[in-house]
């Protein structure tokens, strides 16, 4: 199990080094970070001194070398903006950012996975069907329209909540449920096809002919051979909206990571959009890195393969 | 001459067998979702003919006229009109322009890239598997509704930057699945037979192992194709889309954002045009991939 862990640990540090890499190349793509600084009227000296500055006029390699060492330093630059570094940013919105993708990740697995058992169990029946017919428009809707649906029901017809902003109880609730909702939908679809997938196995056949109450079957053999797959998708929602639910955050003005990047990304504020792409990225990859420790312990055929 | 009638009544039982598994598959084929698609094909390609406004002309005497069933309504406007007196009905039509071309093209681009890339680490293996794989790693991890709405804002909106731009992100679905069909695939007998007669690698690559994941490909093609429609509509939401007044649903959907609290159906209905499309793909994508899976063959 050891070895497995330690080879999972350096395959994630190969892809957080792998993104650090391709950030470096998109921002080198994208544009002279010299002529973003400064107004198009600077002189040819103004230039020069901040290309040195800058660093920009050493070779490329020794640039990506600097580049690394900062990021791996947590040192993303300054922001262009508001001329603070752009981690200090980023740190600053992580709450808000982790209290949406705990939310929304909860009650998509709280709808999910209970509707996905019973869809299996009742499998063929007018539930199953109307409850997957649901999933798979749930998977359809994009969440933007969803957002502003949810916007003109509840807040601007009904006035159940307000429309936008952060603070009270009741702000959660729409950009919960809108990020929420493929997940749910995809979820529940998948729980389905799993549960199905292991009642036919033998060992819940036999479980069955021995007389075990059915519920117990559910919850001991079908259930807990289910759950990893479960949890990979679960993870998947979570670590997604780690790095930032972009278009929730932007609809519902909800101050995380998801709208700093967007901020970021309308005023070329690069330093920060390069920080919450690898800050992002970086969650993601803790998180799966985490739950593929999870398999191994709770799975032990998974660390022998 | 007996042996002749022989072949060909053999012939004949094999052919109307064969037609009659056609008959079968196309019976279970969502023929409401086949119908949907098709009609927004006719869209894309008639719109000019088929809408009944111009798209872009504003009528500011006409702005925000309701739906026809709403009072002050007319059937003029079936779908309402927006804050600049435009035709949502017409709009809608039009925008599905832009949505089947960066739909089919963003799915042509990211299915030849990551097909390529599946087809080279599958049957390649070595080194080139596992740069490949790592590379696939890589940009999983990557936020890639940030990376591509990133580059958007720094390459500048346009259609072709936007194709390009998701081709280059959403390749690596089609890169995994290929890529282990092609693993099995190049240790069968078949490619085996190939290598000793001589086939080098491109020809094995193009000839031998393409055709044989190309159901694999057809699957997650058609389940893209909304996919990247629902991101071209976000990319226009978040003004990063095609230049107005071109109409596209996203953009639409934007514009009526500002509307909500007494012009509900600006948003309203290019999002459902969006969400019908979508799930009429999704149908179809999933039938496709109920057809081609052996298991359910076997089942069925």
């Amino acid at each position: 199990m050891l070895a497995y862990v330690i080879r999972r640990l350096l395959q994630a540090i190969v892809v957080i080094f792998g993104v650090i890499v391709i950030t470096f190349i998109i921002s080198r793509v994208i544009g002279d970070p010299v002529v973003l600084l400064l107004p198009p009227e600077a002189k040819l000296e103004e230039r020069l001194y901040l290309t040195r500055e800058l660093g920009l006029d050493r070779p490329l390699y020794v640039q990506l070398a600097v580049y690394v060492r900062n990021v791996l330093t947590g040192d993303f630059g300054q922001s262009f903006r508001h001329q603070e570094p752009a981690i200090k940013l980023i740190l600053e919105r992580i709450p808000a950012t982790l209290y949406l993708a705990i939310v929304s990740t909860a009650l998509s697995v709280c709808i999910a996975v209970p509707l996905g058992i019973l869809s299996a169990i009742k499998r063929g029946t007018i539930f199953d069907r109307i409850s997957m017919a649901l999933a798979l428009f749930g998977q359809s809707i994009p969440v933007f329209w969803a957002g502003i649906m949810l916007v003109l029901l509840f807040a601007v017809k009904w006035k159940f909540v307000p429309s936008s902003g952060y603070g009270g109880a009741t702000h959660i609730i729409l950009p919960a449920l809108s990020a929420a909702m493929f997940f749910t939908a995809a979820t529940a679809r998948l729980t389905r096809s799993n549960i199905l997938d292991v009642l036919d196995m033998e060992y819940v056949r036999y479980a069955r002919m021995k007389g075990v109450p059915g519920f117990t079957v559910i919850m001991r053999h079908v259930l807990r051979n289910a759950f990893v797959t479960i949890l990979n998708i679960v993870a998947l929602q979570f670590g997604l909206l780690m790095g930032g639910a972009v278009i929730v955050e932007f609809i519902f003005s909800w101050p995380g990571i998801g709208r700093l990047s967007l901020e970021a990304i309308y005023n070329r504020d690069y330093p920060v959009v390069q920080a919450t792409v690898v800050i992002a990225a970086f969650f993601f990859v803790l998180i799966n890195l985490l739950v593929d420790i999870i398999y191994v312990a709770t799975d032990p055929r998974v660390g022998k393969k | 001459m007996w042996k002749m009638n022989d072949k060909s009544i053999e012939r004949n039982a094999f052919l109307s067998k064969k037609l009659s598994k056609v008959k079968k598959v196309f019976k279970r084929m969502p023929k409401v979702a086949a119908f949907i698609l098709l009609l927004l094909l006719v869209c894309a390609l008639l719109s000019p003919f088929i809408a009944p406004h111009d798209p872009i002309e504003q009528d500011l005497m006409k702005a925000l006229t309701p739906p026809f069933w709403e009072s002050g309504g007319s059937t003029e406007y079936i779908l309402g009109t927006d804050n600049l007196g435009r035709d949502i009905l017409s709009r809608i039509i039009c925008g599905a322009r832009i949505s089947v071309v960066v739909g089919f093209a963003a799915v042509l681009l990211c299915g030849a890239i990551g097909t390529f890339l599946g087809v080279l680490a599958g049957y390649c293996g070595g080194s080139i598997d596992v740069i490949i794989m790592r590379l696939t790693d890589i940009f999983l991890s990557l936020p890639y509704i940030l990376v591509a709405i990133a580059l958007i804002g720094a390459i500048g909106p346009s259609l072709t930057n936007i194709i390009v731009v998701l081709g280059v992100t959403q390749w690596v679905g089609y890169t995994r699945i290929i890529r282990f069909e092609a693993m099995s695939l190049s240790k069968s007998e078949f490619v085996e037979m190939a290598i000793i007669s001589g086939a080098r690698w491109g020809r094995i690559m193009l000839v031998h192992i393409l055709p044989n994941v190309f159901n694999s490909i057809l699957v997650l093609a058609t389940l893209d194709v909304g996919k990247m429609i629902i991101f071209e509509a976000a990319f226009s939401f978040l003004g990063l889309g095609v230049k107005p007044p071109t109409p596209s649903w996203g953009g639409m959907l934007a514009d009526g954002r500002a509307y909500l609290t007494y012009a509900w159906w600006i948003a309203t209905f290019p999002g459902l045009a969006i969400v019908i499309t979508v799930l009429a793909g999704n149908l179809l994508g999933d039938w496709l991939r109920d057809e081609m899976d052996p298991r359910q063959q076997l089942k069925g």
